[in-house]
């Protein structure tokens, strides 16, 4: 129990942070709805309803990276990153945590963002994408929380991000405008596959990301 | 690898519908290949390197994703040709295989930017394995997702019902396929051992200073 009630501590810890100071989510928001603006006007007019889902898609996407890009800011700036991996726990509940609070962020950018987006292209967002999306938020937040302590330790910090990132963004893309467009099972079942990989690798490989 | 190389020009028949063109077969499969088998080993050594702490372990990972790299690339120079020969097109996203390479090559391409952007060390030995093991993670995942993305153009020539090709074809491809791995190996020796000498130099060369 003392590794749930770890998560919990952190993740409440980096909620309490954003309550307090404010600067991701609202970027965040502010960010997706002015990417969907200018989706507006790269889409031609009477361009097709579909291709406005694959244009949610990125916009989704691309607000993750804004708000993982700042995941680690707190610690590096603080410079308490040494001190949670000395602290007497598991080192994977700093992932953990980390990552159920990026989920929640993520979670309420997306419940401005999807409302936004209905009203904006009047897709008719239907209840496969809204398990798509959930689905998509887990393994951003899971993979993009680990690429985020990488980069966090390296020289070029909020650049490298995306480019770790990205390359392993493509699966869940596919997955996601797939359950949106196709809306297959396959997409959901290929999303939870990712998930469920990348979870455990991500679960099992963070102690290496933050020690020497 | 001359003994491949004669046979594919003199031994191995023409296909009916490409001819000539074809032959591009023998080297673009065997590239390909050889660029998984070096991710693969790439990521053996870096958990290798995590699970049993080897020294070394890290620069051979290095050294192998090096390599398939310059493999991967190869694969989408020489797939691009095949495409242009005999589909008309430089690049055709229909292409499942060409597609996954593509995505792999940026995979990598990242993986040397995390190396050269942190400080060397353990830290970016760390750092280094752990997104090599993403990489054999992400290879299946990906060709998951791009076959479901996609309809089948890409001739499918390994089925579950072995290989889809005549005998000399086949004996032509797995020499060719052998020719490579010697060659990825020879190079990745020829690689390790400049990498040691150099690092071992570094050494020295801080000692006398």
């Amino acid at each position: 129990m003392s590794y749930l009630s770890d998560v919990a501590a952190l993740a409440r810890k980096d909620l309490r942070l954003e309550l307090r100071a404010r600067d991701t989510l609202p970027a965040m928001l502010l960010f997706v709805i002015s990417t969907l603006v200018v989706f507006h006007f790269t889409l031609p007019q009477g361009g097709s309803r579909l291709a406005a889902f694959g244009l949610l898609w990125v916009a989704l996407v691309f607000t993750a990276l804004l708000g993982l890009t700042r995941a680690f800011a707190a610690e590096r700036e603080g410079e308490v990153l040494d001190g949670l991996v000395l602290a007497p726990s598991d080192r994977s509940a700093i992932w953990l945590g980390k990552a159920i609070a990026m989920l929640v962020f993520l979670v309420a950018a997306e419940a401005v963002a999807l409302p936004a987006f209905a009203l904006f292209f009047d897709p008719g967002i239907d209840g496969r994408t809204l398990l798509g999306v959930a689905l998509a938020d887990l393994g951003i937040c899971t993979v993009g929380t680990l690429l985020a302590g990488m980069a966090a330790a390296s020289r070029a910090r909020e650049l490298l991000l995306p480019l770790l990132f990205l390359p392993l963004a493509i699966p869940i893309v596919i997955g996601g405008v797939g359950t949106s467009v196709a809306g297959g099972g396959r997409y959901v079942e290929l999303l939870v596959l990712y998930d469920a990989i990348f979870a455990i690798i991500c679960w099992a490989s963070f102690e290496y990301v933050v020690t020497e | 690898m001359v003994a491949a190389v004669a046979m594919i020009a003199f031994f191995a028949p023409e296909d009916a519908d490409q001819g000539l063109s074809q032959k591009i077969f023998y080297f673009h499969v065997p590239i390909a290949l050889t660029a998984y088998a070096c991710f693969g080993w790439g990521a053996w050594k870096a958990l290798l390197h995590l699970w049993k702490r080897r020294p070394g372990a890290d620069l051979e990972s290095y050294v192998a994703v090096h390599q398939g790299v310059i493999f991967g690339a190869l694969t989408l120079v020489t797939g691009s040709i095949w495409a242009k020969i005999s589909w008309g097109v430089w690049w055709a996203w229909s292409s499942n295989q060409l597609v996954l390479f593509l995505v792999l090559f940026l995979f990598y391409a990242a993986y040397f930017m995390l190396r050269f952007s942190v400080e060397p060390g353990p830290r970016r030995a760390n750092l280094s394995a752990v997104y090599a093991l993403f990489g054999v993670a992400l290879i299946p995942v990906s060709f998951l997702a791009i076959r479901l993305a996609n309809d089948f153009i890409h001739p499918t020539v390994f089925t579950s019902h072995g290989p889809q090709m005549s005998g000399r074809m086949f004996a032509t491809f797995c020499v060719s396929w052998a020719a490579m791995l010697l060659l990825v190996g020879t190079l990745y020796h020829v690689e390790l051992a400049g990498k040691r000498l150099d690092s071992r130099l570094r050494e020295l060369r801080e000692l006398l200073a």
